[in-house]
């Protein structure tokens, strides 16, 4: 049975909530449970078989579920409380939780403080919008690879892409390597969109076209999918007329864009920030509910699970903080996306108590070389660096010494000059 | 042997079914397709019309007016879900408030419940509305059903009467018989004294199996809609531009599950073409903006096009075949064809079954049908006692709309089984969400194996055809 009170609850076992619920555990929190929706901890990382996992969190190479595993290792030894098969239907404000499992029907939890750590997921042809017939055969590229790496049943045979995200072009080998034929990746940007080591591996080494600048137009089939239209669009995105040509293929995948998952959040009423579709936070990862705290890809989508595991320890040690001390009641002043930059976590800052550093995470809004990275105030720069290319798939990071926010008053604004 | 033959499982076929199934005959309702209404019921503006608008004199009149009275008893009967909304007709400016006149007056005629409201008030009720708008009537007593649960409520009721269902069972030829009719199809025929032909835009196929002097036209017109996520809600009534010729126009409509519709277009077609075009969803995008403004279009979770059957006589067309007795037509039932559907069913029971077969009631007959459980509308103490009983209906399967694997499980196995992943979604709408599937098809599609005892690469997405799964991987 669970109990009625937790001092921390972490929603989501993927690598983001297995790494905030260890922080929690080494900053001495007592009670720390950890829900997960499916079976088994590990998450979306439990489908991704191919390596190139825990580069920057263990520096060695691992495959997806290795790199959770080594997370579930530290939080077992830690003694957090795992609870697995756990839907969580509802959080309120005072953080109480609802959820619902087999074992333990529905439940209503409080805790002192919740972890969001609930992952993202994935748009899909409906959010897009393509015109057409709507037949089986089309899928969104994480659907297919747990198809494919979690059921263990080939989705397709004759494969066309649409978009170079990350798990798209990982999807183009893993069903070239499964016997499928791949005819191609459209990319309607002039640039790829997923990451350049991801794009060697998986599409040049394979001979697998890319199509920058290409969108599929048209979708066609009355019961499995038997073709579709792939155009080249000009420099607004439009089709260009006359640009069109059939590709038959049985089988579309999606890898047009990961979006935070955030009903749980948004019927709670924690503010959002519509450029990350997640939560606004602090440099702690609190959101602007006290008590709730946001990280990993249900924050923010990130280039990297490393990444995310890390904004998952630091929102570990944020919730920890909080948990000891309080909420910090300190001057806040927001962060801003300057010149360049698409969107920038956290949404704000505190001016005193800070931690000992910050991390601010933006991405650029277009492919630029040879740059300076600037983090001002006013006309106070905080940091200045410079970098040899930016684009916008990967994400960037820039950790800042939490005493310099102190005393701040202006807006922190984050700019990219070519 | 059957009394009747329904050809054509949509609202007009499954509320007669319904009805019929309270007398003692013996009936069958063949579809071609996978599951009932699967065609024009399952993609339209779900919307109980009050009987305003159609045009003085008509069928459509009569029986929409009859029909929104009878379905506030009907949805209770059988544990549908519907909402009233209210429908807002929105004017812009002084030519159109002359036809907000002339609805008035029908309304007025007809019985018709509405209040007016100036631009401002309006928009007050409803901030999205456009700046342009000057005057509104709001039909209040309007409401949206969810209609293919109508359909699907009251086959299970016929069907828990006796009434037989063939899915899968296209029609391909009918003979004339000494008495009444052999329907055939690919792998079996009926024998029957009565035909009704309630096929939507197909009804002209099966009228010319028949009769080589049909003198009406159906023209199949393609009505395109954007679906917005339940976590907006931009209007809380649903509103219509004033009607015009090609029908009532863009229109936004908040559905019984908190959804946005948003459509349709209006596009003749070819038979049953329910693609969605460029052009037409670019137009319904244009459209809205006439009646209301900063519509949250980015919420849009899916776009989808329904087919209306609509006739050259405009009105609908619900008669005996001539030359060909006991064989009725119920055709083009465009809008307000749902509105009107429950009246339809009963003047054909009234006006063609009870004359010619003279059947006695059967007392025995239900008339309601066990509602199935859906977790989410429970009580958190009921829903313990439901997990209790069955843990499965603690174990969710779909997050974005709060579905359990027990819920999935239950609607396989109801009177009218769901056999796709289409049918699972109609029912208890895992699919529905946000992800669209993204998470939850995989163990929709397990499920149905299992429960089916079929294999998983047999498993379709809706027609025959249309499997999800092609083999199990090499490596």
């Amino acid at each position: 049975m669970m109990k009625k009170y937790y001092d921390a609850v972490v929603i989501g076992a993927g690598c983001a909530g297995l790494a905030a619920a260890v922080a929690l555990k080494k900053n001495g929190i007592e009670d720390v449970l950890l829900l997960e929706k499916d079976e088994e901890t590990g998450g979306i990382l439990n489908q991704c078989i191919h390596n190139g996992f825990g580069l920057s969190a263990f520096g060695e190479q691992m495959s997806g579920p290795a790199f959770a595993q080594r997370f579930y290792e530290q939080a077992v030894s830690q003694g957090v409380i795992f609870r697995t098969g756990v839907m969580v239907t509802k959080i309120s404000p005072d953080k109480t939780i609802v959820c619902s499992s087999m074992q333990d029907g529905v439940v209503t939890l409080q805790a002192g403080v919740i972890i969001l750590a609930v992952g993202c997921y994935e748009r899909n042809s409906g959010a897009i919008a393509i015109p057409g017939d709507r037949p089986a055969g089309v899928y969104t590229a994480g659907q297919a690879q747990k198809y494919l790496n979690m059921d263990g049943m080939m989705v397709g045979n004759r494969v066309f892409i649409l978009g170079s995200g990350d798990i798209g072009l990982i999807m183009a080998r893993r069903m070239r390597l499964e016997g499928a034929e791949v005819l191609g990746v459209a990319e309607v940007m002039p640039y790829s969109n997923g990451l350049p080591r991801n794009i060697q591996q998986c599409l040049i080494d394979y001979d697998i076209p890319l199509y920058l600048s290409h969108t599929v137009t048209g979708i066609h089939g009355k019961t499995r999918l038997t073709g579709i239209d792939l155009s080249q669009v000009d420099e607004n995105r439009n089709p260009i007329p006359g640009a069109t040509k059939r590709i038959e293929c049985d089988t579309l995948l999606l890898s047009v864009g990961l979006i935070p998952e955030n009903h749980l959040g948004d019927a709670c009423g924690i503010p959002m920030d519509p450029a990350i579709h997640g939560p606004r936070v602090d440099e702690s990862y609190m959101t602007e509910i006290p008590g709730i705290f946001a990280c990993g890809n249900g924050l923010h989508v990130h280039d990297l699970a490393d990444y995310a595991a890390h904004q998952g320890t630091m929102a570990g040690n944020g919730a920890a903080a909080y948990l000891k001390n309080g909420e910090n009641l300190s001057h806040k002043i927001s962060v801003v996306a300057g010149n360049q930059v698409g969107y920038v976590v956290p949404s704000y800052v505190h001016t005193e108590n800070v931690m000992k550093t910050a991390e601010l995470y933006f991405r650029v809004k277009q492919p630029m070389e040879h740059v300076e990275i600037v983090i001002r105030s006013g006309e106070k720069v905080i940091r200045r660096m410079k970098k040899d290319h930016v684009i916008p798939s990967e994400m960037e990071m820039v950790i800042i010494a939490g005493k310099m926010l102190e005393g701040l008053q202006d807006d922190l604004i984050v700019e990219v000059h070519a | 042997m059957f009394d009747i033959v329904i050809i054509g499982a949509g609202i007009i076929g499954t509320m007669l079914a319904r009805q019929l199934s309270f007398y003692h005959l013996k009936t069958a309702v063949v579809e071609r397709n996978s599951d009932v209404a699967d065609g024009t019921t399952m993609a339209n503006s779900a919307i109980v019309h009050t009987g305003y608008d159609p045009q003085d004199g008509t069928l459509k009149a009569q029986l929409n007016v009859q029909g929104a009275r009878m379905y506030p008893s009907l949805l209770q009967q059988l544990h549908c879900h519907h909402k009233t909304t209210g429908a807002f007709i929105v004017a812009c400016g002084k030519k159109e408030e002359e036809h907000l006149s002339l609805l008035m007056q029908r309304a007025d005629q007809r019985g018709i419940p509405y209040r007016v409201l100036t631009g401002q008030q309006a928009i007050k009720e409803e901030p999205h509305l456009s700046d342009q708008v000057t005057k509104v009537i709001d039909f209040y007593t309007t409401q949206v059903i969810y209609p293919w649960e109508v359909a699907l409520r009251c086959m299970e009721n016929a069907v828990n009467n006796g009434t037989k269902l063939y899915l899968n069972t296209e029609v391909t030829r009918i003979e004339k018989r000494e008495t009444g009719y052999r329907v055939h199809s690919h792998d079996r025929f009926f024998d029957t004294e009565m035909v009704i032909n309630c096929a939507g835009v197909n009804a002209p196929l099966i009228h010319d199996m028949v009769d080589a002097h049909r003198d009406y036209e159906i023209t199949p017109r393609k009505g395109e809609y954007y679906v917005l996520d339940h976590d907006c809600t931009p209007v809380s009534h649903i509103v219509f531009p004033v009607p015009g010729p090609a029908g009532k126009g863009v229109l936004a409509v908040p559905t019984v599950y908190g959804n946005t519709l948003i459509g349709p277009n209006a596009l003749e077609c070819d038979g049953d073409d329910v693609s969605t075009t460029p052009q037409g969803l670019q137009a319904v995008r244009k459209a809205i903006t006439k009646t209301l403004k900063d519509m949250p279009m980015g919420h849009n979770i899916r776009t989808f096009a329904g087919i209306r059957a609509t006739s050259n006589r405009h009105d609908f067309i619900i008669e005996e075949v001539k030359g060909a007795p006991g064989f009725i037509d119920a055709a083009g039932i465009e809008s307000p064809g749902l509105a009107s559907a429950p009246a339809i069913a009963d003047r054909i029971v009234h006006q063609f079954v009870e004359p010619r077969l003279h059947p006695s009631a059967n007392p025995q007959a239900e008339t309601t049908v066990q509602p199935p459980v859906i977790m989410s509308e429970l009580s958190i103490e009921k829903q313990n006692e439901m997990i209790r009983k069955n843990p499965l209906y603690g174990k969710i399967v779909c997050r974005c709309e709060n579905v359990s694997e027990q819920e999935i499980i239950d609607c396989i196995h109801r009177p009218v089984p769901a056999t796709t992943i289409r049918a699972v979604k109609k029912r208890v709408r895992p699919g529905m969400g946000r992800c669209q599937g993204g998470f939850c098809q995989p163990s929709v599609l397990r499920i149905l194996a299992r429960e089916l005892g079929i294999a998983e690469t047999e498993v379709c997405l809706n027609e025959p055809g249309s499997t999800v799964l092609v083999r199990e991987n090499r490596l």
